[in-house]
């Protein structure tokens, strides 16, 4: 049934769990519209029969709605409309929060290409390797202007913005090559900016990353990628550790929990760190860009507002390198292992 | 016949022959180029408002059949890359701000808004044609910029992508900036007009709907038009001297042009959308003989939709970062826009029961509008549903949906008007056959390009795509040809109404036998509208109960 609806709403082949949600709610949402209008348009042509002209001038009798008529008219909308938004709201906020456990990758939109990041190595351009059944989290930003991330197949979308993290999730469900677009107009290639994601069951992809880890590069990931684009050193965590001591973040910050200058980076991600304000924030991808590029915005309280800012002096990758950095110097409270769905309870 | 005879006051309108040499039509009242150029008169700055309109909602025509050419084949087909990106950017800024926001309120509003209200004139008839003269003025520098260097930044100059363009953003924002106050000139003129110069008589709920939606339109033109006139601004001075305010590699933010850019440009779809629903109004009533079902909730609906038309904008914004709870917060209130629609599509529909339904070229246009308006609105209720949107967003299912609502509706509006009041603006009429097929024939077209444009948009294909991957070709092609059904429709109009312009049959004062208030003046009118004393609006517009029968209705 919903094979066939597919087929004629001209849907792609539906190849993630949020996918799934997405064209269950379509169908409804259609389904019903369709029932509407033609409910109304048939009302409609059957009283322009019924009640045609008769006499050039005719008189009419004078017509005015109940109270309970406009009740209805307002009532039967509002109910449906609403229904369909929540539903669908529950289903953004799933798909904005990222489960726990999920697996991270870096992109970074670029005219015209887009880059993958793993954090754990390798990197690659315009070609995106994930495992399937597994949660995988797109930390999206752009290099130079508005770019858009977009899997028909996986129904997903998320803009990448210069200087700024965004972040959506996706489980992919069958394993299959399915193709990545870019939605938001940036200049004379926009349409040239294509890329694929492959989606490796989990063995495979295993021993897919062993074999990028030993520096083999696959011949078409060889073909495709921009050397200039690639760091030199291939694990972000080790490149964040370099450029955290060589753009001076280790003066102020130390990351064996001293007291410092300025917080210290051990067992800072995730932290829920008490503000100047009053107000409280936990520390996550977001606010460590965010801290970097306009440090005064949250400052934490008990620290003067010293640092300069990031901005335009790192570059997407390497801010990216920094943040992992600091992932990496965890403390038991970051919780791993199976996932126990998302980080937030989805709005019932 | 003289059907004003039971609505004005007796000696109101005294009979035309008595006056009329010494009252001419507002058409031969000076017949030196002088005299139509420093006019003060709102008929006639109307007719020259529809000229301007209709030359470039024909250069519009001309580019969007282009880009449909272009899209015939997955690759490269008529031209390259950039000459497509600067083609879709002058479709977009030309039919948007020269063509669809002054359509129908500068057109028509302005000609048929004092008639409605009794008034000899608007309220401030220099500044009237001052908002002509800013109007071609914006145009021409607009204009200029994109035939020398071209703009390729898409119509909603995001940045930073406009703040890096090396093509001519400057002049062409600039003259988008000076068309908004053309905008907003009207828009206080509008407003005034309604508050001040009303016939005795008329009161707040005797005014006919289309001055109900052309006075809600007004105030949003008012409000918001100046947000995205500091906004072009602050864009041109980035673009011109990096000011970095959008800019992040200046510290400043690209997330914030988008909140300014669609604090107006949501609105201003209601701009478009809104004097439509006026013009439907009077079309409905006066084809089905009825009073308006519900008068009170489509007035009300209107001044709902222009209030509400001003939270909802960050439902163009789901997926650009802005947070969870906005997304949800902007979706419902996009929900309350649905249900405003829905209220006055029920009231026209609920207007037809018990009608005398005369099946004339506007009402086939009335047809179709409740077609686009249904099917487009439901969709944008649809895009409204923030999961939905995520996988629809930017796609052509978006294209496809405002093309719907904000296209279909006001082009089937501005056809209705244009033969609705055709008689009244130049006393003759046209051929009812010809009507009829071009508008079967513009429906059909209209229906035939953009459906496929919504299984585009499911399928996948984003939107300001200049080459597309082959999967997407058969409804691309589907989509061409409806678009050359479309143009065929518009070039047999223009046939029969430049005909009719010459040599129609006279029409008579009042062809439709209508009750609207703006019938009760000759047609065209004298130069000041109505001739003797101030007319006197006793009843409600468009009401045709037998007077023998009438009961005084209850005011509801």
């Amino acid at each position: 049934m919903s094979e066939l609806l597919n087929n004629i709403l001209f849907l792609p082949e539906a190849a993630s769990t949020f996918a799934e949600r997405i064209d269950t709610l379509h169908h409804f949402v259609v389904g019903t519209t369709m029932v509407m209008s033609t409910a109304v348009g048939m009302a409609a042509l059957f009283f322009f029969f019924r009640y045609r002209r008769r006499l050039p001038a005719q008189a009419t009798e004078y017509i005015v709605p109940t109270l309970k008529t406009e009740f209805l008219f307002v009532s039967v909308p509002l109910v449906f409309f609403l229904t369909w938004f929540g539903i669908g709201f529950r289903d953004f906020t799933w798909v904005t929060t990222p489960p726990k456990d999920s697996m991270d990758v870096y992109v970074m939109g670029k005219q015209w290409m887009w880059k993958f990041s793993y954090p754990e190595g390798p990197n690659g351009v315009n070609v995106l390797h994930v495992p399937a059944n597994r949660p995988v989290r797109l930390l999206i930003t752009s290099r130079d202007v508005l770019h858009s991330f977009y899997v028909p197949a996986f129904r997903i979308k998320m803009d990448a913005l210069p200087g700024r993290y965004t972040q959506i999730w996706f489980e992919a469900t069958k394993p299959g090559t399915y193709q990545v677009l870019c939605t938001e107009y940036c200049g004379l290639s926009h349409s040239k900016m294509l890329a694929e994601v492959v989606v490796l069951p989990q063995e495979e992809y295993e021993n897919w990353i062993q074999e990028q880890r030993r520096g083999r590069l696959q011949d078409r990931q060889d073909a495709l990628a921009d050397n200039s684009l690639v760091p030199p050193v291939a694990r972000m965590v080790e490149q964040g550790q370099v450029l955290a001591g060589t753009q001076g973040c280790l003066k102020c910050h130390s990351v064996d929990g001293s007291q410092h200058i300025g917080p210290t980076f051990l067992g800072m991600y995730d932290r829920v760190e008490q503000l100047e304000d009053g107000q409280t924030i936990r520390v996550d991808e977001a606010y460590i860009t965010q801290s970097m590029m306009d440090p005064g915005a949250h400052l934490v309280a008990g620290y003067q507002n010293v640092m300069p800012t990031y901005q335009g002096k790192l570059q997407g990758p390497e801010t990216a390198a920094i943040v992992e950095y600091i992932k990496s110097l965890r403390t038991p409270n970051v919780r791993e292992g199976a996932s126990e769905g998302p980080a937030y309870d989805a709005i019932q | 016949m003289t059907p004003s005879s039971s609505i004005a006051a007796p000696g109101a309108t005294p009979a035309p022959e008595e006056h009329h040499d010494h009252h001419p039509s507002y058409l031969v009242d000076g017949t030196t180029i002088k005299s139509w150029l420093l006019t003060v008169d709102h008929k006639r700055i109307g007719l020259m408002f529809l000229f301007w309109v209709l030359l470039f909602f024909l250069v519009g025509g001309i580019f969007a059949l282009l880009i449909r050419v272009e899209l015939l084949t997955p690759g490269p087909t008529i031209m390259d890359a950039m000459t497509y990106n600067r083609t879709f950017t002058l479709h977009g800024l030309v039919m948007i701000f020269l063509f669809m926001i002054p359509a129908i309120p500068a057109v028509f509003g302005n000609f048929m808004l004092p008639l409605m209200l009794g008034a000899k004139d608007v309220a401030f008839p220099r500044l009237n044609l001052l908002s002509l003269y800013i109007y071609l003025a914006g145009a021409v520098l607009a204009l200029w910029g994109m035939l020398n260097g071209g703009l390729d930044t898409g119509w909603t100059f995001y940045t930073p992508y406009s703040a890096h363009t090396t093509t001519t953003v400057a002049p062409v924002l600039f003259g988008a900036f000076i068309i908004g106050f053309s905008s907003i000139v009207t828009g206080i003129n509008f407003i005034v007009t309604t508050h001040t110069m009303r016939a005795p008589g008329i009161t707040w709920f005797k005014m006919p709907l289309f001055v109900w939606a052309i006075y809600a339109t007004s105030c949003i033109q008012v409000l918001a038009t100046p947000v995205i006139g500091l906004l072009l601004v602050l864009v041109t001075v980035e673009n011109l001297f990096g000011f970095g305010m959008f800019d992040p590699a200046r510290g400043g933010d690209p997330v914030l042009f988008q909140h300014l850019f669609w604090f107006y440009s949501h609105p201003a779809v209601y701009i478009m959308v809104l004097p439509s629903f006026g013009v439907m109004s009077e079309i409905v009533a006066t084809y089905s003989r009825k009073n308006i079902f519900g008068y009170r909730a489509v007035a009300y609906s209107s001044l709902g939709i222009a209030f509400v038309g001003f939270f909802a904008w960050g439902h163009h914004m789901f997926v650009s970062g802005q947070s969870t709870f906005a997304g949800g917060l902007f979706g419902v209130l996009t929900m309350l826009v649905g249900v405003f629609t829905a209220i006055k599509v029920f009231n026209w529909v609920g207007t037809v029961y018990k009608g005398a339904v005369e099946f004339k070229t506007p009402f086939a246009y009335f047809c179709g509008f409740l077609f686009f308006t249904v099917f487009g609105g439901m969709t944008g209720i649809a895009l409204g549903t923030v999961s939905l949107d995520v996988a629809w967003h930017d796609t052509y299912f978006v294209v496809a949906h405002f093309h719907f609502i904000m296209v279909g509706a006001t082009i089937m509006a501005f056809l209705a008007a244009l033969h609705y009041w055709f008689p009244k603006m130049f006393g003759r009429t046209y051929h009812e056959g010809w009507g009829l097929v071009s508008a079967a024939l513009i429906i059909l077209g209209f229906n035939a390009t953009f459906i496929p444009q919504f299984l585009l948009g499911n399928n996948g294909m984003p939107r300001r795509y200049y080459e597309y991957p082959e999967r997407f070709q058969a409804l691309n092609v589907a989509s061409t040809a409806g678009a050359t059904l479309l143009a065929f429709g518009f070039i047999i109009i223009a046939m029969y109404l430049t005909y009719a312009l010459i040599y129609g049959k006279a029409s008579g004062k009042n062809p439709w036998r209508s009750k609207g208030y703006e019938w009760l003046s000759e047609s065209p009118p004298p130069t000041h509208n109505f001739v003797g004393p101030q007319p006197v609006f006793p009843e409600e517009p468009h009401f045709y109960v037998d007077p023998k029968k009438a009961e005084v209705p209850d005011a509801v």
